[in-house]
């Protein structure tokens, strides 16, 4: 929450300047809310200005509660806020469930027609106006109650004395695609939301955004992994639907055949992974990707990848387990999957993007290691990560782009698909080899020819062989992020869409005059060696995680580390209730294990 | 490696035959790891001999299996190979076909693989149309494993898991890939040199997705199987007339494939759709073409340009 938050009214006329504000809109689903946090997103990044958003989502085909949060910020903005400063409510029942999450003294706008019963609580102030009949009427009878959302968007830039000339013109981009009719409508919503008196309330202003120059764009995770993808040379990938995967699948889908690619939907998890397979042996960069229970299927597959040392890139959209779950919810219960997953010892990468922006830069380091180690590696995302909008510094990409290769240069005569004094690269397909004799790429343990071998001092080199790419990768791996000093009493790990909150915990745990600092990890298989020399500086390592303390009361990265370090200064701070982490949630739960060390 | 040259273009396809002569002696790998007497023999020996009248380029030929005892296949052969693993050989084909037309994906596996575990991968691959050539080498039994009821095992037969019997009817392989949508359906027999080699070939020269059960006895657990369509054990071997069967008439090979005990051997089935293949390479040049000339990396800023 901001330094400068709004305060109840006071005066008509007087404009407060604000750093940040959290703005929560509650409906249904079918409102279209989700479309006004999109475009205040998209402004609050043409403005230089900092934006988080998140989001709830029936799992319901249609209908059914739904919020949509904006925390829109003048500086550095990590979490999409634990309170709201406005909230937005469209039915009694929207209003019923979020009014807890409003702040003291926050105000309400809520549909006159459709909230009947307020509570006159926490000096929350009310503000009642016809959404619905006001929008029927802006528009003409027949457009009914369609555009209501452009009638509350209206409404939110006047109070926050937000740009509405950009605004237009986003709205207008956006909808100049379709008919006429939806762009006029749109615009006629969205002035009498903007015209509307609204009467004796304090307006705002935000001060102005403090992010850097130069071109920033809004998008959300699975965008921009999508987009790291095909910067990083992926041009061939399968898949099946599922939730929170499916849009970057259907983005592959979309987008691969401008670059000469092709995305297969495939009919099921194991035929997704296996297609892969056969694209990365066929010589491409390949990718698969799906949630935890598709993940679960293609393990089979993936520990062939690991046998039969293919590169292969597989992201997992991680979502509320086990089985169906929580499906439109967000946690962090996949790791042990990701990293031991499968049958036999399969070494393999996992990596883990901490925010919006990161999701492209992961899917370039994973396309990295699987073509440097010829290994599956699995990128672990978020459901939070998946669907949140965030504005930031577009990407270089004469700076990161990696054009795709097929290596079909003759191998001489002493190459051999499986070497045992170096990393494996494959020859695929196409390739002529000088020696006459052809490799067989296989599932069972073989000799540096790929023939069967069930030689047991074979299996033991072999087992080693695919090993040594963990130990290459975790002294090569960078140091991890720090923020705060490199000592103290406390030093807090998360990694994905956990960092954000982690952040700002301990921002506010220092301000507070605890001695803490935090680490992200990106690399969360092998761990970085350099990972060491960073816990030792600290009297306790809490690991902030959104998956279950288990039997032995830690968390799953918790647990890794506790394998590794064998330190009972290891810790958890665990939840699974489904929701992102409240910054309250882990500065609580940190000053809980410093109060037991000190007592 | 040091003198390698990368691209970023995948070969076209080419009808080329080879430059360097492909013999029998070049595609031989290691020696079959099969019981002595088992009818596999007879569809490798056969494979070198069709591979060796087409001339299609050694370091073009890929021959992907997934488990079983046939699927122990690629280990026989000096091609590019991959043994992949229980079921799953299809989709992994369906990978290398589509990713490279420049190379002839051919795949090989049992009854097991084809219509058990792998089932539901045979009705996609097929219904999609991928160029390939697929050949079940159907032994009614469960070999590897030592002596387990198959898919397409009669009723009434006796194994490890049905002591008293089979009871469960047992697919119907022609039936079975009708439906699916297979764009070429046949059927012969181990035994049956000259008329396998016709049809492994017209397999192969098939523009989409060609499957081929191939009757192969399993000497160790399942002999005689079929004897009853092997002359030489007093069978009586039927081929299809193709004067007298339409093979575009989907529903007279239905008919004709009702009864497979032992059923006529042939062509059942064979017509010309698009294949996936072909549509995606449609899609990808039509929208190629849309963009003009423009570099795959500026397309990439174009779309970050429509996110600011």
């Amino acid at each position: 929450m901001s330094t400068a938050t709004a305060s109840a009214p006071s005066s008509s006329d007087s404009k407060k300047t604000l750093r940040n504000a959290v703005i929560r809109f509650a409906g249904n689903s079918q409102d279209g809310i989700q479309s006004i946090g999109g475009f205040l997103a998209r402004l609050a990044g043409r403005t230089a200005q900092e934006v988080m958003t998140y989001m709830t989502i029936p799992s319901t085909i249609s209908g059914g509660p739904s919020i949509f949060q904006v925390h829109l910020g003048s500086g550095e903005v990590l979490t999409a806020g634990d309170e709201a400063d406005v909230l937005v409510a469209f039915y009694q029942h929207s209003y019923d469930s979020h009014f807890g999450a409003l702040r003291q003294g926050g105000i309400c706008l809520y549909d006159s027609g459709e909230v009947k019963e307020i509570k006159h609580e926490r000096g929350v102030f009310h503000i009642g106006i016809p959404f619905t009949a006001a929008t029927v009427e802006a528009i003409g009878g027949s457009a009914k109650d369609r555009g209501k959302n452009m009638f509350v968007l209206g409404l939110i830039v006047a109070v926050f004395n937000l740009d509405k000339e950009k605004l237009v013109g986003i709205i207008s981009r956006q909808f100049g695609k379709k008919d006429e009719s939806v762009l006029r409508n749109a615009l006629l919503a969205f002035d009498a939301g903007y015209a509307y008196q609204i009467g004796d309330i304090e307006k705002f202003v935000l001060a102005p955004g403090e992010a850097d120059s130069g071109h920033r764009i809004s998008t959300d995770g699975n965008q921009m992994l999508s987009m790291g993808l095909l910067a990083a040379g992926v041009r061939y990938g399968a898949a099946y639907p599922i939730t929170p995967w499916s849009s970057i699948m259907e983005t592959l889908r979309s987008e691969l055949p401008k670059y000469g690619g092709i995305f297969v939907q495939a009919e099921d998890e194991l035929a997704a992974v296996s297609m892969a397979i056969g694209e990365a042996f066929a010589g491409h960069l390949a990718m698969t990707g799906s949630s935890g229970p598709g993940l679960s299927l293609k393990m089979e597959a993936l520990g062939y990848a690991s046998m039969a040392e293919l590169p292969l890139i597989v992201v997992n959209v991680q979502r509320g387990g086990p089985s169906t779950g929580l499906p439109t919810s967000v946690e962090q219960s996949d790791l042990m999957q990701a990293i031991y997953g499968s049958h036999g010892d399969t070494p393999r990468f996992v990596l883990a993007p901490k925010d919006v922006e990161d999701c492209f830069y992961i899917a370039l380091e994973a396309g990295r290691i699987a073509r440097k180690y010829s290994s599956p590696v699995i990128i672990l995302s978020d459901q939070a990560l998946s669907s949140r909008i965030e504005a930031f510094e577009e990407p270089d990409i004469d700076k990161h782009w990696v054009e795709p290769t097929l290596d079909l240069s003759p191998r001489a005569v002493d190459w051999k698909p499986y070497p045992l004094d170096k990393t494996t690269q494959h020859a695929p397909p196409g390739t002529k080899m000088a020696a006459g004799k052809y490799p067989h790429i296989s599932g069972l343990e073989h000799d540096e020819w790929g023939h069967p071998s069930g030689n047991a001092k074979m299996h033991q080199q072999m087992t080693q062989k695919r090993r040594q790419k963990l130990l290459d990768a975790a002294a090569e791996f960078p140091v991890p992020e720090i923020h705060g000093d490199t000592t103290g009493d406390a030093l807090i790990i998360a990694w994905g869409s956990a960092w954000g909150p982690a952040k700002e915990a301990c921002e506010r745990l220092r301000s507070e005059g605890h001695k803490v600092s935090a680490a992200n990890l990106r690399h969360l298989h092998p761990l970085p060696n350099a990972l060491d020399g960073m816990l030792a500086g600290f009297k306790n390592v809490v690991c902030v995680e959104m998956n279950d303390y288990g039997a032995y009361g830690y968390g799953q990265l918790a647990t890794l580390l506790r394998a590794k370090y064998a330190d009972p200064k290891i810790k958890s701070v665990c939840k699974t209730d489904g929701l992102a982490f409240r910054v309250r949630e882990i500065v609580t739960g940190v000053e809980k294990h410093l109060a037991a060390t000190k007592a | 490696m040091s003198n390698a040259v990368a691209t970023s273009e995948v070969p076209v396809a080419s009808d080329a035959p080879a430059i360097e002569k492909v013999t029998k002696k070049a595609l031989t790998a290691d020696h079959p790891t099969w019981c002595p007497g088992c009818g596999d023999f007879a569809v490798l020996a056969m494979f070198y001999r069709v591979l060796e009248k087409l001339q299609i380029p050694q370091e073009k030929i890929v021959v992907v299996a997934g488990i079983g005892c046939s699927s122990r296949f690629p280990y026989f052969m000096n091609t590019h190979s991959l043994h992949f693993i229980h079921g799953r050989a299809l989709p992994l084909a369906t990978g290398v076909s589509l990713s490279r037309p420049d190379v002839h994906v051919f795949v090989f596996g049992g009854d097991g693989d084809g219509f058990s575990i792998g089932g539901n991968h045979l009705n996609h691959a097929a219904r999609k149309n991928i160029k390939l050539t697929y050949i079940i080498m159907d032994n009614f039994v469960y070999g590897l494993t030592k002596n387990q009821t198959s898919p397409t095992t009669p009723i009434g037969r006796k194994s490890k898991t049905d002591p008293t019997g089979s009871v469960d009817r047992p697919i119907n392989p022609m039936k079975q890939l009708l439906a699916s949508g297979a764009t070429f359906i046949a059927r012969t027999h181990a035994a049956q040199v000259k008329h396998m080699e016709e049809i492994f070939t017209r397999a192969i020269q098939h523009d989409g997705f060609s499957v081929v059960e191939c009757l192969s006895e399993c000497v160790m657990f399942y002999p005689g199987a079929f004897d009853d369509s092997w002359p030489k054990k007093g069978g009586a071997w039927e081929t299809i007339d193709e004067t007298q069967h339409d093979v575009t008439d989907d529903i007279a090979a239905f008919k004709l494939a009702d009864n497979l005990a032992p059923g006529k051997f042939g062509v059942y089935y064979q017509v010309n759709r698009p294949t996936k293949n072909e549509l995606e390479q449609k899609w990808i040049d039509d929208t190629q073409a849309k963009l003009g000339a423009v570099s795959q990396k500026d397309i990439l800023k174009k779309r970050f340009e429509a996110m600011r």
